[in-house]
């Protein structure tokens, strides 16, 4: 049928179908040409990441175990985080803090954290304080992270060994991944004017050291490692204990884990 | 062919071929290697320094101090907890000392009684706890002893120390005043310590020519209230100021 109509009118060859037809092969040798170049580059920089490192990322996959039943709310992770990873000295930057709670007898739930919990905190001096606890808080590296969903540019990602991070000379310092992340674990870098966050020591543990708050903890009420080792401290820690998540029902799937968690932590 | 199409072509092809080379030049290399960003920047991460050595990098050169740490019970305790970050010191072993923190802030840190804490964890009250007195002239950082009951009056008069900890008479031994029976801390109730039984035993120091510094109070003990003997009026474990 459509022969018989190509016949009565050839000078006019058109329609989408005869159009794309045409078109689409001649850009195939162009796009090939490109790609073929851009490929040969990235696989010359792979043998070399090769080279200096025989780290394989997508053997392992981080996370972490909290017992806040051990924490003494020393602030020692706190001041180590700043420490290793140049975090702002200001009392409103932080990758990693510690909160207090205090449930009072009449409901209420006070949470505190003075400059993150770095030099310690005040006794409890207040009367009706039915419990009172300390809880280390850091970025929950999601397996589903709402940050890497929303940045615009690609600037914050998944590791292949299940570590968020953020790309710093990329970011456009449009603050949406802060909005997005349900834990308030991101800060705009003062300087940088980039997004910053945890990166549960990256440059550490691809050496295969823990992270610097997991060094310092006197108690060891960190604990962290690979939940595709399995005889890990971690997935010892996960095998021992009723561990729960934080903010479970938004589905973002945190991998720091939180033994005996009390219900009044958010 | 007609010439619209060849035009369009054309065009077309310009576009595409411009959109190419600019994604080219614009997007970096390593983007989409991985994913959805630059594989590049995992690795500018991972490069970055360290400043935390680890406790296993202190070993080598301290061996004696860490297989004493290592036996006791500040073992979960790292090196770097109290000394700071050691990467430093490890590159540069003599330009580069470690913070080694005798001031009597840095225990309360962790041991100050804070009703947060968990329960069992060993804390004190930094204000009445031996006040002004280094932590380390009775504990050691490294070999930490728990306290021994009774190790000391203080052990089962915990209010009375803590009181004459803060009192002018801090400085005096509780056996400076009582006599204390070895018998005493086996069967407390049978075999009581002594008071002091006389004036003249205050009057020692408090006495009006008695040879003691000048700023403690002196009265004359032979007009003073010669009645009663000193502790019926005056509490010795916290004596008045002025």
């Amino acid at each position: 049928m459509r022969d018989s109509e190509m016949r009565l009118e050839p000078s006019e060859p058109t329609g989408r179908r005869a159009f794309l037809s045409k078109a689409l092969p001649a850009f195939v040798p162009l796009v090939a040409l490109l790609q073929s170049g851009r490929s040969e580059q990235s696989q010359k920089e792979a043998a070399k990441q090769g080279e200096t490192r025989s780290y394989r990322a997508s053997q392992h996959d981080y996370a972490m175990g909290v017992d806040p039943s051990r924490c003494i709310g020393c602030g020692q992770c706190a001041e180590a985080c700043k420490t290793e990873n140049d975090v702002p000295e200001e009392p409103f930057y932080f990758r990693t803090w510690i909160e207090r709670y205090s449930v009072h007898s009449d409901r209420e739930t006070v949470v505190s954290s003075p400059n993150g919990g770095i030099g310690g905190f005040p006794a409890v001096t207040e009367r009706g304080v039915l419990r009172t606890f300390f809880v280390p808080k850091l970025c929950n590296q999601c397996a589903n992270p709402p940050c890497v969903q929303v940045c615009p540019v690609g600037a914050t990602f998944k590791t292949q060994d299940g570590v968020v991070l953020v790309d710093s000379s990329y970011c456009i310092g449009c603050r949406y991944c802060i909005q997005a992340c349900p834990y308030g674990a991101r800060f705009m870098h003062p300087v940088t004017h980039t997004a910053e966050k945890c990166t549960f020591c990256y440059h550490r543990i691809v050496k295969g050291h823990v992270p610097a708050c997991v060094e310092v903890c006197p108690t060891q009420a960190r604990i962290f490692g690979d939940l595709k080792e399995r005889a890990s401290p971690l997935m010892r820690f996960r095998r021992q204990n009723a561990v729960q998540v934080l903010k479970a029902d938004l589905n973002t799937e945190p991998k720091v884990y939180y033994a005996n968690l009390d219900g009044e932590v958010r | 062919m007609n010439q619209q199409t060849s035009r369009l072509l054309v065009v077309f092809g310009v576009m595409i071929g411009a959109l190419l080379t600019a994604r080219h030049f614009l997007v970096p290399k390593t983007f989409g290697k991985l994913g959805h960003y630059r594989a590049a920047a995992v690795d500018v991460v991972a490069a970055n320094k360290a400043k935390y050595a680890g406790k296993e990098a202190c070993a080598p050169c301290h061996d004696e101090i860490v297989q004493t740490h290592d036996t006791h019970r500040h073992i979960s305790v790292t090196c770097e907890v109290c000394h700071g970050a050691a990467a430093a010191h490890i590159d540069a072993p003599t330009e580069v000392k470690l913070r080694a923190p005798r001031e009597r802030g840095q225990c309360p840190l962790c041991h100050g009684y804070n009703p947060s804490r968990p329960t069992g964890f060993p804390q004190i009250d930094p204000a009445t706890h031996n006040p002004a007195k280094a932590c380390i002239s009775c504990h050691n950082p490294h070999a930490p002893e728990p306290p021994r009951t009774p190790e000391a009056c203080s052990a089962c008069h915990g209010g009375i120390a803590r009181e004459k900890a803060v009192s002018p008479h801090a400085s005096l031994e509780c056996t400076e005043c009582h006599q204390v029976d070895k018998q005493h801390k086996v069967t407390p109730r049978l075999s009581t310590p002594t008071k002091p039984a006389s004036r003249e035993f205050c009057g020692r120091c408090h006495a009006t020519g008695a040879k003691s510094a000048p700023g403690i109070p002196k009265v004359d003990l032979a007009t003073h209230e010669e009645r009663y003997v000193c502790w019926q009026c005056h509490y010795p474990h916290s004596p008045e100021l002025k």
